[in-house]
């Protein structure tokens, strides 16, 4: 028989405890981060389980998907690819001269010549996280040498940076949330600002533009990489208005994101090198080669 | 007294409950989810209180944490202030008739969501106000439900019928 009464005293200590464990616990996680450790371990052996779980109606509706495609429909969109490619292998010829330019005349000027990144693919698994919140999950984790702050990219453009690892699953953190900001710099004039999320995945802001800045709508805007988390000149949005309020000390910019962010299911993880003055200068491993990994970081 | 075999049925409860926090859903539909979670765990402390308790809850809101993507310890402070009050009224509230017992679920969630509103506000991102406290009332509305099943699945799995 259960007993009528529970203990009084001991459920309110142990309540107070608890509340003072989580505020203990609170600040060691948002101020210090001391609990990524124990935030991956649990994420690894307790939660990816679900979420793989929750991922598998989607994965076989793609998977289905697939496998009744006609052999035509495969063969046409072989070819389609096909040809993709090939203008793509084009424009790397292109590229790897220019890059060779690049470091020739950066070597002339003493400049600091910059290393090639590497990327590897992952998939955003389809389960919700926090709505007010931009992030999502990705298929790769510890085990694949994903590192915390290693940006992300979709075909289109910078989508994010990784802030959680797990051993086999990471979480990202999107350029539109609102704790996100990323150094960009204005293709056309060169201005360098900040652009930071708004919770809205079509809509960033940058911040401290004075009146005067040399801004129109539609320019495009970059990563710049300072601050060494970014790789620089990734596309990062395109402004789409710019209001002067005659009674503030700035200008309201805004910019839409190019990266496809609440669509995309296949993202590109980034490696990249901070620029080291003392690379050879002789062969540059500027191709994106899938899978490979820099030796230092 | 078969207290295994009750716990066999509480944490599926709980992992189902944690699932359906990550069902994908279609873009308005995630500011309406109702918690779940807050609710099977209202529900456990409710009916075990000598078993289920705050520190019980308090796990399971780190799991909620976790799975969330929240600040560890966020939603646990919320749910160990939610099965506290439980903890000491249950006795009261088990008397309530459904109706009755709503509307404490509505405030106890309530609660709950401000303060994981309080900690987003303290570390400067709150998310903006006008859908935020809706889940709480769909989860009120949908309690009667929550209650009869878990209760109907706690009695087809346990001993003891007295509640």
């Amino acid at each position: 028989m259960q007993p009528l009464f529970l203990q009084g005293p001991s459920v309110t200590l142990r309540a107070i405890l608890l509340v003072a464990v989580s505020i203990v616990v609170m600040v060691a996680d948002h101020r210090w981060h001391h609990l990524e450790t124990v935030r991956g371990n649990i994420e690894t052996y307790l939660i990816y389980p679900l979420r793989y779980t929750i991922n598998l109606p989607s994965q076989f509706i793609q998977w289905s998907d697939e496998s009744l495609t006609t052999r035509q429909d495969l063969l046409a969109e072989k070819h389609r690819l096909e040809e993709q490619q090939l203008r793509a292998r084009v424009n790397l010829q292109k590229l790897s001269v220019l890059e060779k330019e690049n470091a020739r005349l950066r070597e002339m000027l003493s400049a600091q010549i910059k290393v090639g990144e590497m990327v590897l693919v992952a998939e955003i698994l389809s389960i919700d996280l926090d709505p007010y919140k931009q992030q999502v999950i990705l298929n790769k984790g510890r085990k694949n040498e994903v590192y915390i702050g290693q940006s992300i990219i979709d075909a289109h453009g910078v989508m994010g940076q990784i802030i959680h690892l797990g051993e086999y699953s990471s979480t990202a953190l999107l350029v539109s949330d609102p704790s996100h900001a990323i150094p960009v710099q204005v293709n056309r004039s060169g201005l360098r600002s900040t652009a930071f999320g708004t919770g809205n995945s079509q809509l960033l802001e940058l911040r401290y533009i004075p009146h005067n800045a040399d801004l129109k709508i539609g320019d495009q805007i970059f990563s710049s990489g300072l601050g060494g988390r970014f790789p620089p000149n990734y596309p990062v949005g395109r402004i789409v208005s710019i209001e002067r309020p005659a009674g503030e000390s700035f200008s309201t910019v805004l910019a839409e994101p190019v990266a496809h962010l609440d669509r995309s299911r296949e993202v590109l993880l980034v490696w990249h090198n901070p620029p080291v003055k003392d690379v050879l200068m002789g062969e540059q491993k500027s191709v994106i080669t899938e899978g490979e990994k820099p030796d230092a970081r | 007294m078969h207290a295994k075999s009750r716990f066999k049925v509480v944490l599926p409860t709980m992992v189902f409950a944690l699932m359906l926090h990550m069902l994908p859903l279609p873009g308005w539909l995630t500011y309406v989810r109702p918690e779940f979670v807050t609710l099977v765990v209202m529900y456990w402390v409710l009916a075990m209180p000598e078993k289920i308790g705050v520190t019980i809850a308090w796990c399971v809101g780190l799991l909620l944490d976790v799975t969330q993507g929240a600040i560890l310890g966020q939603h646990a402070l919320g749910l160990v202030i939610v099965a506290y009050i439980l903890q000491l009224e249950y006795q009261r509230i088990r008397v309530f008739s459904l109706v009755q017992q709503a509307l404490v679920v509505f405030v106890l969630l309530l609660i709950k969501q401000i303060m994981v509103l309080w900690v987003y506000g303290l570390v400067g991102h709150a998310p903006s106000l006008q859908l935020y406290f809706l889940p709480s009332l769909i989860g009120a509305i949908i309690w009667p439900w929550v209650y009869l099943f878990l209760r109907n699945l706690r009695r087809k799995f346990s001993v003891s019928h007295d509640f």
